[in-house]
């Protein structure tokens, strides 16, 4: 339930307040959020994109190798994220918005660690 | 080392500098720190300091003043050829965009912005820093500097094409300082949303020390071989002050980091290839 207000608040806020508004949203499907909860095993802190890769199991117990990019690590750091937030084997789950096309790719819009400590992907203008 | 330089600078300028109010800063930070007093009056004949534009500057479907936007208000009045050279720039952000993995823009390959993209995207924390002949401008995005020639010389006739063009500044009056460049290579854009310019363009800057803490900047695109008349693509940018210990961080496009970025997200996104 909690996860479907949120989606309908972010949903709102994707209306009116681009999600990182520096890159083109053509790839993504803007009116769905997936909340998914994975193991890190890379998290790539770079420009143009930091991105993040992570290990999802479906309900048969296969294994989807997700990506989700985020912004530039200028754009991260005044947001509260750094180089150091993520390592392998970290337990994350990931709310994304998935590209059109149906793989497993997507861009950000939070993460929560297995701290409880909540990173947010979204930059406000 | 700049720092250093800044301060020598400051020495050898003959003018009267007001200095900033005395902040604690013991470690840089990234945020701007607010002051609760009113800035002091602008300084005469100095643009100089580290200017944060905040988050105006990014520019995401192109310039503020003049975005790809599809609004009547912001058609760019483009001349045939104009129009004809756009259709073949396929830009990543805006009204006009393509997926990711088939776009042309040259600076998401890492070549540089040049003049006056600079200006127009991912404006970010921009340093100024003035000695007697000439004025740098660096800015945060590719750490890349401009000169622009303040010690009466004339623009060349026949510029070899630069990508940053060839820049001459002038006071305006003491508080605006209004700088034109040409000679700008002709393979840059104009801005993130794609718009064309030929060997001919000028670009005016009109700098505005509004106050102490308060820069303005103004952007205006002269073509008349690609627009039937000049426009504005920035309009009173404002920017504020940062303490003179400001750390800014670097923004660079490495060709090996967007590779790595375009093998994971860029091409899947685009339906190019599955992963």
């Amino acid at each position: 339930m909690r996860n479907k207000l949120f989606a309908i608040v972010l949903g709102f806020l994707t209306v009116s307040v681009p999600l990182m508004a520096h890159h083109g949203a053509a790839a993504y499907d803007t009116t769905k959020k997936l909340a998914l909860k994975g193991t890190v095993t890379e998290w790539f802190w770079a420009n143009p994109h930091c991105f993040l890769r992570f290990d999802v199991k479906d309900d048969k117990g296969n294994v989807v190798h997700w990506a989700v990019e985020a912004s530039n690590p200028s754009d991260m750091v005044n947001l509260g994220w750094s180089k150091q937030s993520f390592k392998p084997g970290d337990e994350v789950t990931v709310t994304l918005e998935p590209v059109k096309n149906g793989l497993p790719i997507g861009r950000v819009v939070q993460v929560v660690l297995a701290s409880g400590q909540i990173l947010k992907g979204r930059v406000v203008f | 080392m700049l720092r250093f330089f800044f301060i020598s600078t400051l020495a050898l300028t003959p003018l009267l500098i007001v200095a900033a109010p005395e902040r604690a800063h013991a470690a840089p930070q990234q945020i701007g720190s607010v002051t609760n007093q009113k800035a002091a009056p602008a300084p005469r004949h100095d643009i100089s300091g580290i200017w944060d534009p905040g988050n105006g500057g990014i520019q995401p479907l192109g310039p503020a003043a003049m975005p790809e936007d599809g609004k009547p208000e912001h058609q760019v009045p483009y001349t045939p050829l104009g129009l004809e050279t756009l259709n073949t720039h396929k830009p990543s952000n805006g009204t006009r965009s393509v997926l990711p993995g088939d776009t042309n823009d040259p600076v998401v390959y890492c070549d540089p912005q040049g003049m006056p993209r600079e200006d127009l995207y991912e404006l970010r924390t921009t340093q100024i820093l003035q000695t007697p002949l000439n004025v740098y401008v660096l800015y945060q995005f590719g750490k890349i500097w401009r000169v622009v020639w303040t010690d009466g010389r004339e623009a060349p006739k026949d510029p070899e094409p630069r990508w940053f063009g060839y820049s001459i500044g002038k006071w305006e009056d003491d508080y605006t300082f209004v700088v034109r460049t040409s000679g700008i290579d002709e393979r840059t854009w104009v801005d993130r949303a794609g718009r064309p310019h030929s060997a001919d363009l000028l670009v005016e800057e009109r700098f505005h020390r509004v106050d102490h803490d308060t820069l303005e900047l103004t952007v205006t695109i002269n073509d008349p071989k690609m627009y039937t008349k000049p426009w504005v693509a920035l309009n009173k940018l404002r920017f504020k002050r940062e303490p003179p210990n400001f750390d800014v961080r670097e923004m660079i496009c490495s060709p090996s980091e967007f590779a790595e970025y375009n093998k994971i997200i860029g091409k899947p996104a685009s339906g190019k290839d599955a992963q």
